[in-house]
């Protein structure tokens, strides 16, 4: 890596919440002897360290597989949903990615439907409320039928996956200016809508989705396309658009 | 069964002819109507393959049921990380797989420690697991024709590993949360995410509900029930390190094993060869790269000991192959114990690579050559990225620097035919259990064994529980809550009193770092010992110098923390225990004693043809043994030469 420094210091402007209903507050703390091998919630795992050892609390913040498939992991880093780097989770990126003598800021995902609980902890049951009312194709173990009873393309299968691939980390909500949840809901509608055996519930699917999302206090969906841009799965507002398609062919057909 | 053997090691298998008995014995377990199914309740703890199907199959039986988890959603279990694939012996591809080679090579695979009967059950009930997936719209690859494509996976003879893409857990898992969500919706699964299993209740010896602590709240809670079924996963993070989630943990079997569930065989633990290795004290966890990638890597190390060029200056004859050397017909491909051991000995041996020394490399330059970097990219594409992504290394320039780590752990609680453990009521599913992959599970196995054992098999075993005695009610306040309760609000309440000096993560550190190096891949007599009285340290060290912050009723992650390392501290004894008493090497067990003039794992049969399963007590654990037979396949030695 050449001359670059192998070691950083940081400044970090880090968001300390007590519970939901209390105010929060930017807290400024210095570190030094960063490794740029570390990964970003590594970093956090140190400033933790040292909060601790100092007899003070650490942040709070999820995080689970650490390798950017659990969906757990969230944060704003300078104003950037999952950090600075494209198509990856937080716990993804690297310290690499930054410089000796940096100032860093770190903030919960910000939406009304997703209430800090402490710290950078967001609430995302929302999004389980959301697939809940349809996420999912009613089969009961033990009824389905040969695996390979019914065919489908790989064009199909391969747009289903890239659909499917959502983590449900909820950065698109954190992203988009009216705090829609719509990428996270169309991925899933788009994903079921591709197969064969999604077709029996798909109208009811999207039209009792959507209502739940709505519900939810998410806010409407205007194209800003942050959410894409933001997806550490990159998954394309395509889905949006497949999404309104079908929901205005279920609400034409009138089933629910 | 023997007659030296304990009563209470029954394995309730059924007797008779191999490819029926699974049948026979649902056909002799009792039923219950259903209408009178909603009468019962049952607490589900974990919602990975194994949690999340149980808990969907039995609420569409017509269970009440609840359903907990650590994550804030059940979607997140570790099981979501799983990359390649799960088997199923469909033989799609005409290449003479079957039911029977699916059993045989799976008893083959783990050294010849699984139970006959549970195994082919196992490979009997694959193929219904691919049904009822595809049903659920879980996208797996497809042929061109559109009939579901198939790869060899461990260097499997048979392409039986049915995948999505990298993510074939990912997929699997959120079709069984779909499944579980719909129950939740319909009013039949109450859904408790957030939440920490932290003891079992027991009333008149029967499992009848759990304490969990609300993560978000701290408080206690009561959960009563009419069984409870463990489906926590594995316990590889008593490593600290491992490719395993960071909320991986033993505490909820732990603590069952302390209220008298058997402990079967836990020195089994899979070391998986491929892996990103650590680059520092900093490292949270190791990631884990492919298994596929050694169709295509070769794996070398310098021919001489501290060779510090970088890759490209060592000229090809003074590199060494050295698995292709020892093991000429397997190669690169031979299982993950023995190249796992096969790294580890020529690093100890000064061969190794990288700043430290603990790695050897995965070399691509002849797959690229022959097959063009666009051929490897389609292939390895999201897998190369993702280790430039970590390493900052370009791996179609630089050969990968790989190296085993802990990935997988075949030990858990003892659990007869039915999935019941030692205590009646309490059963254990998926990795939890000591499951049907003796001591060494074989790639995409272990979903296999999760959705089998959550979907197919507890839905009828059940049964024979719930039907076979009368269930008295129990409320949260019978005194066995109470008194499990204190235990638990106790115990929190001494770990955070002791406001020490050392961290959680620095005791784990340490913990870990001794395991790895005595208790990991090469076992001796003497390094266990050592490593037991290190534990024993470490224990005493935790109880009177942790330094926990905060308090028991806030969110509170070092707390969450401590507790599972009070209990991994605990484990880690017996862990080394069973390691120290088996004196034979299997699987991913090697005792450095047992060994041929090779080098190669020795068996010994006659000794140790047996379930170790493990008793608690306060004076030191007592061994059990459950014998086990082979019928259909018979004993003979792996060689992979
Ligand atoms: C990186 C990686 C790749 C893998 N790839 C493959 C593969 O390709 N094929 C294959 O077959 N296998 C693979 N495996 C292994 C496989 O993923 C696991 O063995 C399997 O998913 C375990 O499933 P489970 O349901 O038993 O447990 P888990 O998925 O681990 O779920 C455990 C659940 O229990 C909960 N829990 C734990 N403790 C408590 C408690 N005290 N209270 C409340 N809840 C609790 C957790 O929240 C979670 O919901 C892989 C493993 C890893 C690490
Ligand atoms: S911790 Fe799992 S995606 Fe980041």
């Amino acid at each position: 890596m050449g001359a670059s420094p192998t070691t950083l210091r940081l400044t970090l402007h880090v968001w300390r919440q007590a519970s939901r209903d209390l105010p929060g507050a930017f807290e400024v703390h210095h570190l030094e002897g960063i490794s740029v091998d570390m990964s970003f919630l590594e970093m956090l795992d140190v400033l933790n360290e040292g909060l601790t050892s100092q007899g003070r609390e650490p942040f709070c913040f999820d995080h689970d597989c650490r390798e950017g498939i659990c969906g757990m992991c969230s944060l704003v880093i300078n104003g950037q949903v999952h950090g600075p780097d494209q198509e990856i989770t937080t716990c993804q990126l690297h310290m690499r990615h930054f410089a000796d003598g940096d100032t860093i800021v770190v903030e919960p995902f910000r939406a009304r439907a997703l209430p800090v609980v402490r710290d950078l902890v967001v609430d995302r049951s929302a999004f389980d409320r959301i697939i809940a009312e349809g996420g999912y194709i009613s089969t009961d173990a033990g009824s389905a039928p040969e695996g390979n009873a019914l065919p489908i393309s790989t064009a199909a299968a391969d747009e289903a996956m890239d659909a499917a691939a959502c983590i449900g980390c909820a950065g698109c909500v954190a992203a988009c200016p009216n705090a829609s949840a719509m990428l996270f809901t169309a991925a899933k509608v788009s994903h079921l809508a591709q197969l064969p055996q999604g077709e029996p519930e798909r109208e009811r699917r999207v039209l009792a989705m959507v209502e739940r999302m709505d519900r939810e206090g998410f806010g409407g969906c205007t194209n800003e396309r942050e959410c894409q841009a933001a997806c550490p799965k990159g998954i394309s507002v395509a889905h949006i658009a497949r999404l309104n398609r079908e929901f205005l062919r279920s609400s034409v057909l009138g089933r629910s | 069964m023997s007659p030296t053997a304990d009563r209470r090691l029954d394995g309730r298998c059924p007797s008779g002819e191999m490819a029926s008995r699974w049948t026979r014995h649902k056909f002799d377990l009792d039923l219950i109507n259903p209408a009178n199914r909603r009468r019962f309740h049952i607490v589900v703890v974990g919602t990975g393959l194994a949690g999340a199907s149980a808990a969907a199959s039995l609420a569409e039986m017509g269970y009440r049921v609840s359903a907990l988890c650590i994550q804030d959603s059940p979607r997140r279990a570790h099981s979501i990380a799983a990359q390649g694939g799960i088997n199923a012996a469909k033989a799609y591809r005409n290449d003479g797989d079957s039911v029977h080679r699916l059993f045989y090579d799976t008893v083959k695979g783990g050294d010849f420690r699984a139970r006959e009967s549970n195994v082919h059950r196992l490979a009997e009930v694959s193929n219904q697991i691919i049904d009822q997936c595809v049903a659920l719209g879980v996208p797996f690859a497809r042929e061109y024709g559109g009939t579901l494509a198939n790869r060899s996976f461990g260097g499997a003879q048979v392409a039986r590993t049915f995948y999505a893409r990298g993510q074939t857990g990912q997929q699997l898992l959120l079709g069984a949360y779909g499944a579980l969500m719909r129950q939740v919706h319909a009013g039949r699964v109450t859904l408790l995410p957030r939440r920490e299993m932290v003891e079992l209740v027991q009333v008149g010896g029967v499992a009848r509900g759990i304490i969990a602590r609300n993560l978000i709240s701290g408080e206690y809670e009561r959960h009563a029930a009419d069984a409870v079924l463990l489906c926590t996963g594995g316990y590889g993070n008593v490593f600290r390190l491992s490719t395993n989630a960071q909320a991986s943990n033993v505490t909820a079997s732990w603590r069952c094993h302390r209220r008298g569930a058997f402990f079967a065989n836990p020195c089994y633990t899979q070391i998986h060869p491929t892996c990103i290795p650590v680059s520092g004290d900093h490292q949270s966890k190791l990631t884990l790269m492919s298994e596929s990638l050694r169709n295509d890597g070769r794996v070398w190390v310098p021919s001489l000991a501290g060779d510090e060029r970088p890759p490209s200056d060592i000229p090809e004859g003074e590199r060494d192959y050295y698995l292709e050397r020892r093991y000429p017909s397997f190669g690169n491909l031979v299982p993950r114990d023995v190249a796992s051991r096969a790294a580890k000995r020529v690093c100890d041996d000064g061969f190794g690579v990288g700043a430290t020394g603990t790695a050897v490399y995965l070399d691509f330059a002849d797959a690229i050559g022959r097959d063009s970097r666009a051929a490897v990219e389609g292939r390895y594409g999201n897998l190369f990225q993702m280790y430039e992504m970590i390493t900052g290394e370009d791996p179609y320039r630089v050969p990968m620097r790989i190296f085993p780590a802990v990935h997988y752990t075949m030990g858990g609680l003892w659990v007869d035919y039915n999935l019941q453990t030692t205590i009646p009521g309490l059963f254990a599913l998926g990795e939890a259990n000591f499951s049907d992959h003796g001591a060494n599970r074989l790639g995409a196995s272990a979903l296999m064994q999760g959705l089998a054992d959550g979907t197919f098999v507890i839905p009828a075993t059940i049964t024979a529980h719930l039907a076979g005695r009368t269930v008295e009610p129990v409320g949260p306040d019978a005194p066995a809550f109470g008194e499990a309760e204190a235990a638990a609000r106790e115990r929190d309440e001494r770990i955070l009193s002791v406001r020490g000096g050392s961290t959680v993560s620095t005791l784990h550190r340490e913990l870990g770092l001794c395991l790895w190096n005595q208790v990991g891949m090469s076992r001796t007599e003497q390094g266990l010992r050592e490593a037991i009285g290190r534990v024993r340290d470490l224990r005493e060290r935790f109880w009177n110098d942790v330094r926990v912050p905060g308090e028991a009723n806030h969110l509170n992650p070092s707390l969450e923390h401590a507790g599972r390392l009070a209990d991994f501290l605990e484990f880690a004894e017996l862990l080394a225990t069973d390691a120290l008493q088996r004196e034979e090497s299997c699987g991913g067990h090697f005792r450095e004693e047992h060994q041929t003039g090779e080098g190669e794992a020795l068996r010994n049969d006659e000794a140790f043809c047996h379930v170790a399963a493990w008793e608690h007590d306060e004076g030191g654990a007592v061994r059990h043994e459950e014998p086990l037979s082979f019928e259909e396949v018979h004993l003979v030695t792996r060689s992979y030469k």
